[in-house]
């Protein structure tokens, strides 16, 4: 069986090729640079100008002034990142949306498998990391362990030979603050000089606590039998607030207190004020030591080394088996 | 069983679970009674405090507690009080318990108080007074082994307030059952007496005993030394 082949007719008319979406090209990145480069440079002139002195924690320490910076490098480098992506997204939005009645939206050329794209993506991520990496070490060092706890042994110490130590000693639920160089007296008031770097050794006498000097620029975990190392230089005059930072009991929240920077002077006559008034009851502690031995688990006793304690004879925290009642 | 059974006995649960849960937020959002005190004729407020080494009774018998009179003479199983602003408020605190050593002596040191007579703070270099059973004092020692040790501390930290609440001996016949009768000699106490002055504007301030004083608890911190009625309250001025 055979077919017959269609009789010749006229030629079907040609269809009308398809709208072609508009797609970008070098003119776009020029305009998105444009935009990206303007927006950029003026919110990080704003951040600097305006908000930039202001972030916290202050200007109160040589540590605070350097988180401040730290704070202030990072946001100052995030904004044109930020801004980057929604100028980007804005401007392909307006560019290159689909009109009402118009042709669909296609997708542009890939990026994938672009060496250019691909090349300057992984050149500027890794440039910024590496950055932030060293950037983060070296102000993690300076100033003198940047106002973080470095244990009993810092590695990190003031470049001052003339460090006040400062004793803080955390305990449920409040602080109390002792003077190694004013005979040890030991007090609920946190007072420092400016100008003078500070050694804050900081411990605690029953569970663990954190001594945040917020203004101060200062955070410190506060363990048992443990002297944890801070260090800082006020270089401001004012209070400050102490919180503890470690949820430890339910009077936590009420475990803070004012401390106060002055100068020099006027530190020294209180201190030494401080000292003759405290001076019946600081012979009653024990000797000044940079951790103290934790004793007594209950009610009936001290916490600092006490063998000689009537009431409590060796209830030492941690012993397989405490002596004594509680 | 039938339909009718089994929607009684969800209902039945339900309503059970309703109040079961209403009354854990009453319980949680209920706060012992707040005692107001008003300025005398001579512009004082004057506050009653006892201490108790276990309150006798309650849903805690054996719980360390403070307790305060209020302006008609009753004692409240309370440590929530309100005082005037910029006012003196001369405290006397009835100390039937008996003490120890302290886990810090810091806390043996008497601080914040001023003069009763005159109103006003030591003189730089002196220590802050208060009176134990009529006589001055601005230490305890603790470790005194001729001593009874401290029972308690009365102390508001933010306003740099602690005293020191001496201690009756262990070996003494204890009061045991809240309210103790400071008039009567049946059981031994200590009477401590001081005054401070309010802060000139308003707040709410946390006070409490530092002393260790939870039996049996971690670190003797837990239980009452944790619950707002027994050794810690707010000092409320207004």
């Amino acid at each position: 069986m055979t077919t017959e082949p269609p009789p010749p007719g006229p030629p079907a008319a040609a269809a009308p090729p398809p709208p072609r979406a508009r797609r970008g090209g070098g003119r776009d990145w020029l305009r998105i640079g444009v935009i990206w480069v303007v927006l950029s440079v003026a919110a990080d002139v704003v951040w600097i100008k305006l908000v930039g002195p202001h972030v916290p924690p202050g200007r109160m320490t040589d540590t605070a002034i350097g988180a401040a910076f730290d704070f202030n490098v990072l946001i100052v480098l995030a904004l044109p990142v930020l801004i980057g992506v929604w100028v980007y997204m804005l401007y392909a939005v307006v560019s290159f949306r689909a009109s009402k009645g118009g042709p669909d939206p296609v997708a542009g050329p890939g990026s994938r498998g672009s060496g250019p794209i691909e090349s300057t993506w992984i050149v500027i991520t890794t440039v910024i990391v590496l950055f932030l990496a060293g950037f983060g070490t070296y102000e993690l060092i300076q100033p003198e362990g940047s106002g973080g706890g470095q244990g009993p042994t810092p590695l990190w110490t003031p470049a001052s030979k003339d460090v006040l130590q400062v004793q803080v000693i955390g305990q449920q639920w409040k602080w109390t603050y002792r003077y190694p160089s004013f005979g040890g007296f030991e007090t609920n008031q946190l007072i420092v000089p400016v100008n003078t770097s500070i050694a804050f050794h900081v411990t605690s006498l029953d569970v663990i606590h954190s001594f945040w000097a917020y203004q101060l620029g200062v955070k410190a975990d506060a363990n048992p039998s443990s002297d944890n190392v801070a260090f800082t230089t006020p270089v401001q005059q004012g209070y400050f607030i102490v919180r503890c930072n470690e949820l430890c009991g339910l009077w936590h929240g009420a475990m803070y207190n004012e401390g106060q920077v002055v100068s020099k002077a006027a530190f020294e006559s209180w201190a030494t004020s401080t000292e003759a008034m405290l001076a019946q009851n600081t012979k009653l502690l024990p000797p000044f030591a940079y951790s103290y031995v934790p004793d007594a688990n209950g009610a009936d006793g001290g916490y600092y080394p006490d063998t000689k304690d009537p009431y409590s004879p060796v209830e030492t925290y941690g012993a397989q088996t405490p002596a004594g009642g509680g | 069983m039938g339909k009718g059974a089994r929607l009684a006995i969800t209902l039945v649960l339900f309503v059970l679970a309703l109040g079961g849960f209403g009354a854990g937020v009453r319980a949680l959002l209920s706060s012992p009674q707040e005692l107001s005190f008003t300025k005398g004729p001579n512009g004082q407020v004057n506050v009653a405090m006892q201490t108790v080494g276990s309150f006798g009774s309650g849903p805690h018998p054996t719980w360390v507690s403070y307790l305060i009179e209020n302006p008609q003479g009753q004692w409240v199983h309370t440590t929530m009080f309100q005082v005037p602003t910029n006012t003196q408020v001369n405290v006397t605190i009835y100390q039937f318990d008996s003490g120890s050593p302290l886990r810090n002596q810091q806390i043996g040191q008497v601080t914040g108080t001023v003069d009763p007579a005159t109103g006003k703070g030591p003189a730089v270099g002196d220590p802050s007074p208060a009176v134990l059973n009529g006589k001055p004092f601005s230490v305890i020692n603790s470790n005194d082994p001729n001593g009874n040790g401290v029972g308690h501390t009365f102390s508001i930290p933010t306003l740099g307030i602690s005293v020191p609440l001496y201690a009756n001996a262990g070996t003494a016949t204890l009061c045991a059952a809240a309210p103790c009768d400071p008039t009567s000699t049946a059981y031994v106490h200590n009477k401590v007496q001081f005054s401070f002055i309010t802060p000139k504007g308003p707040g709410n301030y946390a006070w409490q005993c530092f002393v260790p004083c939870g039996l049996a608890w971690l670190f003797g911190n837990a239980g009452p030394m944790q619950t707002v009625g027994y050794m810690g309250g707010f000092m409320k001025v207004a």
